[in-house]
């Protein structure tokens, strides 16, 4: 499967991000640049994390009105996956694309260490290498991971099965609600999570447990 | 028209920090009263912060180069050989006094400041470290001052995107007046591929790249060689304002530019700005240049000329361009959204003009500034040791309680609320993370190479002995280093001092550059970049003397990497290079402060022969994977030191009764070049190297630390205590 990666000024896991794409999926991915307004055909778009803009007004608020935005929202209208990773998270919700928003950590500090994550809908596009229920390891580096929704919102996303991830073992290192770490889209085809499984796909990282997420997206058998 | 016809009263003079025969020496050196401007000039170069005037002298005596140094001291940052063509470029640099007055953006903008120095030399920055030194806990700032200083480093290097992989942090009331925030950072590079502030060529355009110049910083590097007093409050206005997605957007721009071909020479603007980067690309290209100040991008309105050759704006570099890539590097630069403009030229007569206006502001030699500055033998006395700590004033303390105390305390304690407010993932090549001996990442693009970076001083000793306290640190670094599996290749240091012109404070400063350059010397590990921070004083009162030195070693292969963490249950425990008695030094001990508030005795001595012996077969343990884990031992001594193997792997450890009349000694002495290390039961059989001391004093297993005679800890236990001070101490 072919993929993507968009790129914009101030994103800093996006060599992370091409890094795991490549050795997991066997082939470098595609980049696409802020102003490009038409992103080549591929399977899977991912925003990599970072401070888009800096993180200047709101996290994701400024590269969510960039011209590269307006064709992802075409590519996730037709169904192809996409996927958002920390800032990437916080961009697709600016967006639009999945609802809801990220707040300031609780402890209104960055925090940088390893989380746990249940699995909670391993019938994703982005999650079905998992077992449903499975415990994963996973790092997370972020200053605004706090998610929260309305009560409406709240309801219809755990109803519906669109929680993929939530901290478990109380490990909750922001105050997210509902311990929500990642969400999918009503159709399923867009993932945000605010913590990095790139950052776990080798021996060198000391697991290899973010590796599910990549196999699924990419139509790996695992 | 603005002015720069300020009549040049003394008074003038002296508050740009300029004593009467400097001023004297300018007026020689032009022949004629220099303009307002011109004294802004003189000021920024020849301040101690640029000029290094009282250090010069000492700092030639240390030893620079070796078959690995590509580069040393004199660039913007030191470069190193690591093989198949790569480089490891790094340096680090203070930035105290604005961290003091304004914490956030003094971090900050050190933080920025020394990745800048690193990618100016063409490297992607791959770690950075901080060593950071407050005031005691209870005085009233400090709390505000830790906070600001790691939200600031933090702020800045996790969104440029480097991940801090080490560093130190320490309190002391002899830093409540003047806090010290040393700044690491280290990049990689292709040998062939480096990029140097030397300009070449007559007649060609100089560039200006970056961010808009404003009035923030102005004379900051003159505030940042003056002591502080009362007034301090007042010199908020020159801590410059950090913008680290500029310099992420920098970072970028400049590595797409020196790929492409364009750049003659590079220079970051740092302190002194303008002035400091234009007069070294010419002085060491033996060129002049000339500067147009009308198409300087400027975010305020109305800036003079002194204003804007002194403003210290943060992410801004200095270029000189190949005339015929000139339209391929603009647009490198607009893609980022950054400034682009030609603000000058080389020329051939040597000299720095300086226009605004269509007036000429400013007409100096332009080596004679750089070059001529003053340099100063400043008088020195030598340094008086404390008396030696009589045996029979050593309190017998309970060894359980007192570990448990050390590792609750505010020096020995977890670091982990520090560290956890820095991004130590990202690039994904983090293979050890602060805790750690020192911080390893992995070389890009390669299978088996690692690079260890380590940042250590013990002020303690070197207040009570500055040369030997200046050969420790070095050798403490050079054994962290060692304990990760690393062969040490180079360091930089960063001199932080008080007060120059106090002979006792020189006295400190010539004696712990001794000690270093001999440590240097004899552990083939040479300083290639460097920073001296003097005039750490308030009101009179200095700091401990503080040469922090940041070392970098090469591991041939990761997988044979030394961990603090015991690797199992049931291995045998070698104490590697102690005495008989496992340790026998308490003075200015962790143990003599932390538990009972007394600073005395000698500094311990460190036998550079025996520290190579012993690091070299250490180090030679962990390459043949015999050695399963390994730590050296620092302060606290042989208790904590296996305190900290058992916690970061949960297992426990029984460990012999030493041979000894002090347990304390034993357990809690700092004698030096010590470390140790596991191996599966058997492994040590005939493991033997002359002239190192190879002692088995235990074995790991279960879950409780047993030392002696004494009842076994649960390692729980220890974990909690150690974890414990730093949230209690910050409320959460």
């Amino acid at each position: 499967m072919k993929s993507a990666v968009v790129l914009l000024p101030g994103l800093n896991r996006d060599r992370d991000m091409i890094a795991a794409l490549t050795k997991i999926g066997g082939r470098a991915p595609l980049t696409v640049w802020q102003t490009d307004t038409e992103i080549p055909d591929v399977d899977l778009i991912v925003i990599p994390g970072g401070f888009s803009y800096g993180d200047y007004l709101r996290c994701g608020a400024i590269a969510a009105r960039m011209p590269v935005m307006k064709a992802v929202a075409e590519k996730a209208a037709k169904g192809v996956l996409v996927m958002g990773v920390c800032n990437g998270f916080q961009i697709l919700l600016e967006a639009g694309l999945l609802p809801g928003a990220l707040m300031r950590n609780t402890s209104l500090k960055f925090v940088c260490r390893e989380v746990k994550l249940e699995v909670a809908n391993a019938n994703t596009a982005f999650t079905r290498a998992y077992q449903p229920g499975q415990i994963l390891r996973c790092p997370v580096a972020h200053h605004d991971g706090n998610y929260f929704a309305d009560a409406e919102t709240l309801a219809r996303l755990e109803g519906e099965g669109q929680v993929a991830f939530r901290y478990a073992e109380g490990t909750n290192p922001n105050g997210s609600i509902n311990n929500i770490a990642g969400i999918v889209s009503e159709k399923g085809n867009v993932l945000g999570m605010m913590p990095h499984p790139e950052n776990l796909i080798e021996a060198a990282h000391g697991g290899t447990d973010g590796r599910g997420l990549f196999e699924s997206a990419l139509g790996i058998a695992a | 028209m603005i002015r720069n016809d300020f009549p040049i009263t003394p008074e003038l003079v002296a508050s740009h920090g300029l004593k009467p025969d400097e001023y004297q020496r300018i007026l020689d050196l032009i022949g004629r009263e220099p303009t307002f401007t011109e004294l802004g000039i003189f000021s920024a170069m020849w301040n101690e912060h640029c000029s290094y005037k009282s250090s010069k002298k000492w700092l030639r005596t240390l030893p620079t180069s070796g078959p690995q140094v590509i580069q040393g001291p004199g660039e913007n940052a030191g470069v190193v050989d690591i093989g198949d063509g790569q480089t490891v470029v790094f340096k680090m640099e203070s930035h105290n006094h604005p961290s003091y007055i304004e914490p956030y953006q003094g971090a900050a903008t050190g933080v920025g400041g020394i990745l800048r120095d690193v990618f100016t030399m063409g490297a992607r920055p791959v770690a950075a470290m901080n060593a950071l030194r407050f005031g005691a806990p209870d005085h009233p700032k400090t709390r505000h001052l830790v906070s600001g200083v790691v939200s600031g480093v933090g702020g800045y290097g996790n969104s440029f995107g480097v991940p801090t992989v080490g560093g130190e942090v320490q309190f002391d009331e002899r830093y409540n007046g003047n806090i010290l925030v040393n700044a690491f950072a280290a990049g990689l590079a292709d040998a062939d591929k480096i990029f140097y502030s030397k300009a070449e060529g007559v007649g060609l355009p100089v560039v200006y790249l970056g961010a808009k110049t404003g009035r923030d910083g102005v004379g900051g590097a003159t505030m940042a060689s003056a002591e502080f007093d009362e007034s301090i409050e007042e010199k908020r206005p020159t801590v410059q304002v950090g913008d680290p997605f500029t310099e992420k957007c920098l970072l970028e721009a400049c590595l797409e530019l020196m790929a492409s071909g364009a750049v003659i020479a590079i220079q970051d603007m740092g302190a002194a700005g303008l002035t400091c980067s234009a007069v070294e690309m010419g002085a060491k290209g033996d060129l002049g240049i000339r500067l147009d100040l009308d198409t300087v991008p400027v975010r305020e309105e109305s800036m003079t000329a002194y204003e804007m050759m002194l403003s210290e704006s943060q992410e801004r570099m200095l270029m000189v361009l190949r005339p015929e890539k000139e339209a391929e590097a603009e647009a490198i630069f607009r893609k980022w959204g950054l400034d682009f403009a030609i603000v000058g030229v080389t020329t051939d007569d040597l000299r720095f003009r300086v226009f605004h206006q269509g007036v000429e502001v400013a007409n100096l030699p332009i080596k004679e500034l750089g070059d001529e500055a003053p340099e100063y033998d400043r008088p020195w006395v030598e340094p008086v040791a404390p008396a030696a700590l009589a045996s029979d004033t050593i309190p017998a303390g309970d060894i359980v309680d007192s570990l448990l105390k050390l590792l609750d305390s505010p020096n020995l304690s977890s670091r982990r609320w520090v560290w956890e407010q820095y991004d130590t993932l990202i690039q994904g090549n983090s293979l050890q993370r602060p805790g750690a001996d020192a911080g390893v990442i992995r070389v890009e693009g390669h299978e088996k190479k690692a690079l260890a970076f380590s940042s250590d001083v013990n002020p303690f000793y070197c207040e009570a002995d500055p040369y030997e306290g200046g050969k420790q640190a070095v050798a403490e670094c050079w054994r962290n280093l060692t304990a990760s599996g690393a062969l040490p290749l180079a360091a930089t240091d960063n001199l932080n001092f008080g007060n120059p012109e106090r002979p006792e404070i020189m006295g400190q400063l010539v004696f712990a550059i001794k000690g270093i350059g001999e440590a240097c010397r004899a552990l083939d590990f040479p300083i290639v970049s460097g920073n001296v921070s003097l005039y750490n004083e308030t009101l009179g009162k200095g700091i401990m003397p503080t040469p922090t030195i940041g070392g970098v070693g090469l591991i041939a292969d990761w997988a044979r990497m030394g961990r603090v963490a015991f690797a199992a249950e049931n291995e045998e425990i070698l104490l590697i290079g102690a005495p008989a008695e496992f340790g026998t030094h308490l003075g200015q001990s962790a143990y003599l402060r932390e538990i009972h508030g007394r600073k005395e005795g000698l500094a311990p001595h460190v036998d550079l022969a025996a520290e190579r012996r012993t690091g070299d077969f250490v180090r030679e343990l962990i390459s043949k994977g015999i050695a399963t884990s390994a730590h050296d031992l620092s302060d606290g001594g042989l208790a904590v030191a296996i305190a900290e193997m058992a916690m970061a792997s949960g297992i426990g450890a029984t460990i012999d009764e030493p041979k000894s009349d002090s347990a304390v000694a034993s357990f809690f002495g700092e004698d030096q070049g010590r470390y140790l290390v596991t191996v599966a039961k058997g492994a040590a059989e005939g493991l033997a190297a002359e002239g190192v001391s190879i002692q088995h004093i235990g074995v790991t297993g279960g879950s409780s630390l047993k030392l002696g005679s004494v009842h076994a800890i649960p390692v729980a236990e220890l974990k909690a205590a150690h974890e414990g001070w730093f949230p209690r101490f910050m409320c959460n």
